[in-house]
């Protein structure tokens, strides 16, 4: 393993904020796996830690492929970690709605540009990634639609599901979006949780990407065959929505299976405790998505189910 | 009359309403006008030039003979927060455009503030620079409806018309979902976030009642305005930091400058030392001067359109 300086930005007040990459192996750039690109990416930020720590481990036994090499970078935006902002700056930039970047352009673009071109150029590209709102996924990889995506290469993770994206105008300055752009083989990874560390979810993201990698011939590792995933599309999950604001009593976790009719949450008068509004399933299915935040306004999305597949 | 086009209801005691003032002539009207501010929480030169079209209608409403809709606020607790984005899901609301009926919060809330503006004949919507540069007031059009609101972009009183199709004219922008559903959109830049600058805010308030007048929505006197400067990007000089450090602007911002002027410094506070100092290489009109002094390197610092 050898550690490397991808970029880094200089500020006046602060040490300066050093990307850097963890590199294994040597030859072809197979897979480059990005970690922290918000302030929040706490579960991200762990899983590249323990990733290059069983990678390390994994070259020390001459475990990577010949002619292969492996990057991992696991914090982008280390800046915002520390002060416990999502965004970057001042400017409050989101990094992963900045790419492909520009050479001459703002800071946070001058960053994204600089990371896109030392990333841009490997077979396969894995970001963990999180939601914009506060909720609970069942693990699952994520692909855009964008022509070139391979779900059946999406299968190889071993998660439950896979789930293809018809990007909207606002994911086109993604890190995602932008691979697949530069021809890389791009996925986002999506556990359970963001701004705090699941150990069962993030052992289960380790996993998934060596398994991907092992089954790509990257790495050699005994792992468990994980599961046959279901492609998804995501106009198919259909969404449930708060009908009031309130406290949110949620009564199912993502991954549980639902009933129709079957009461999911409750929405609670925060005045005078009393329920208003009792949240059902409007089909069988499974929980995709969990809202897991105290509060809830209407309209927003409670959960987003899966519909069961009737065989 | 005030009226609510949206109304959510948020977790504890409070909605989150939607509401604009539609003014109109008592015999009935043809044309209508729609003024919206405030997507951006933290942007509120808007405020201003929504007080002062309603005050000065009003004040004089036998002249009103089309109907005007004011909007000072589509992000109300953005500006509320002085937030730019939606207060805790952190999304620009000007990327949410069109929305739609059946969706989440922010996608009904988009859906429905394009209903209501639905029949209007024009819109303008108004936003502020943010709070790192000032500029002067100024229309930006994409360029593929360029030619369709060049005609309107003129009546507006500002001083330039940048036809600029990428940096800042975006899709999924109220502006942008207006336009091709066939209503002419007009976004005006002006002054500084966080601020109202009162004299720009006077020459759009004039340069909106000449497109009232232009349309028939407004019989009354209207002050003389000027031909704005068109300019495309190339005419644009954009100057950026090559440094991080404090920036202390020596010229003044609306001015014209030579080439060769002294713009302003990068400081180091820590060592009592000048990083840079930056100069214009064209002569033009200082149209972009940064206002907050802490920068990183590729922070923009002025913008000048060429003569
Ligand atoms: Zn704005």
């Amino acid at each position: 393993m050898h550690v490397e300086e991808i970029c880094r930005l200089h500020s006046t007040y602060r040490e300066d904020m050093r990307v850097m990459g963890y590199c294994f192996g040597k030859g072809d750039k197979s897979a480059c796996i990005v970690g922290a690109m918000r302030g929040n990416e706490i579960q991200q930020m762990y899983i590249c830690s323990q990733l290059v720590r069983a990678l390390t481990e994994l070259e020390n036994n001459g475990c990577v492929s010949a002619g292969k090499s492996v990057l991992v970078i696991p914090v982008v935006n280390a800046y915002s970690v520390n002060t416990g902002n999502r965004f970057f700056g001042v400017k409050d930039v989101d990094i992963n709605r900045s790419f492909p970047g520009n050479d001459f352009g703002e800071p946070v673009s001058r960053l994204a540009d600089a990371l896109l071109s030392r990333i841009g150029e490997y077979s396969f590209g894995i970001q963990l990634a999180s939601f914009y709102m506060q909720g609970e996924f069942v693990p699952h990889v994520r692909m855009m639609e964008t022509g070139y995506q391979n779900t059946s290469l999406a299968n190889l993770f071993g998660l439950p599901y896979a789930v293809v994206r018809r990007p909207l105008p606002i994911d086109t300055a993604t890190l995602n979006y932008n691979w697949q752009d530069a021809e890389t083989c791009a996925f986002s990874l999506y556990t359970n949780c963001t701004d705090r560390i699941d150990e069962n979810t993030a052992r289960q993201g380790v996993a998934a990407i060596l398994r991907f990698l092992t089954r790509m011939g990257i790495i050699r590792y005994e792992s468990h065959s994980g599961y046959i995933s279901h492609v998804l599309y995501e106009s198919d999950l259909s969404d449930v929505y708060a009908g009031r604001g309130g406290i949110f009593r949620g009564q199912v976790k993502a991954g549980e299976d639902v009933r129709y009719g079957m009461e999911l949450a409750q929405i609670i008068d925060p005045f005078d405790g009393r329920i208003r509004e009792r949240i059902t399933a409007p089909t069988d299915g499974i929980v995709f998505f969990a809202h897991t935040e105290s509060l809830v306004n209407e309209s927003d999305v409670a959960y987003r189910l899966i519909h069961r597949l009737h065989e | 009359m005030l009226e609510k086009v949206f109304e959510t209801e948020l977790a504890v005691g409070e909605h989150l309403a939607v509401r604009r003032n539609r003014l109109e002539p008592e015999g009935g009207w043809k044309k209508r006008i729609t003024l919206v501010s405030g997507i951006h929480g933290d942007e509120l030169e808007g405020q201003y030039i929504c007080y002062e079209v309603v005050r000065r209608i009003k004040e004089n409403s036998r002249f009103l003979t089309g109907c005007v809709d004011v909007y000072p606020a589509l992000n109300p607790m953005g500006i509320d927060m002085a937030h730019r984005t939606m207060p805790k899901i952190g999304m620009d609301l000007n990327r949410m455009f069109p929305g739609k009926e059946k969706g989440s919060m922010t996608d009904r809330l988009t859906a429905a503030i394009v209903d209501s503006i639905i029949g209007s004949d024009i819109c303008i919507d108004l936003h502020a620079s943010d709070i790192f540069v000032r500029e002067i007031p100024q229309v930006r059009l994409a360029e593929e409806f360029a030619e369709e609101l060049l005609p309107y972009a003129r009546w507006t009183n500002v001083d330039m018309i940048w036809m600029n199709a990428t940096a800042t004219v975006h899709e999924s922008t109220l502006a942008h979902s207006l336009n091709l559903m066939g209503i002419p959109t007009l976004v005006i830049e002006m002054g500084q976030g966080e601020n109202i600058n009162r004299s720009y805010g006077d020459q759009v308030v004039d340069g909106i009642f000449r497109v009232m007048q232009e349309m028939g929505i407004w019989q009354g006197p209207v002050a003389d305005t000027r031909e704005p400067a068109v300019s495309s990007d190339g005419e644009v000089e954009f100057i950026r930091s090559d440094v991080d450090g404090v920036f202390l602007p020596q010229a003044e911002h609306d001015h014209y400058v030579h080439s060769g002027d002294l713009i302003g410094e990068v400081v180091d506070p820590f060592e009592g030392t000048v990083k840079r100092q930056i100069y214009a290489k064209r002569g033009g009109l200082l149209f972009t001067l940064r206002a907050y002094p802490v920068v990183y390197e590729g922070d923009l610092l002025a913008r000048i359109l060429a003569q």
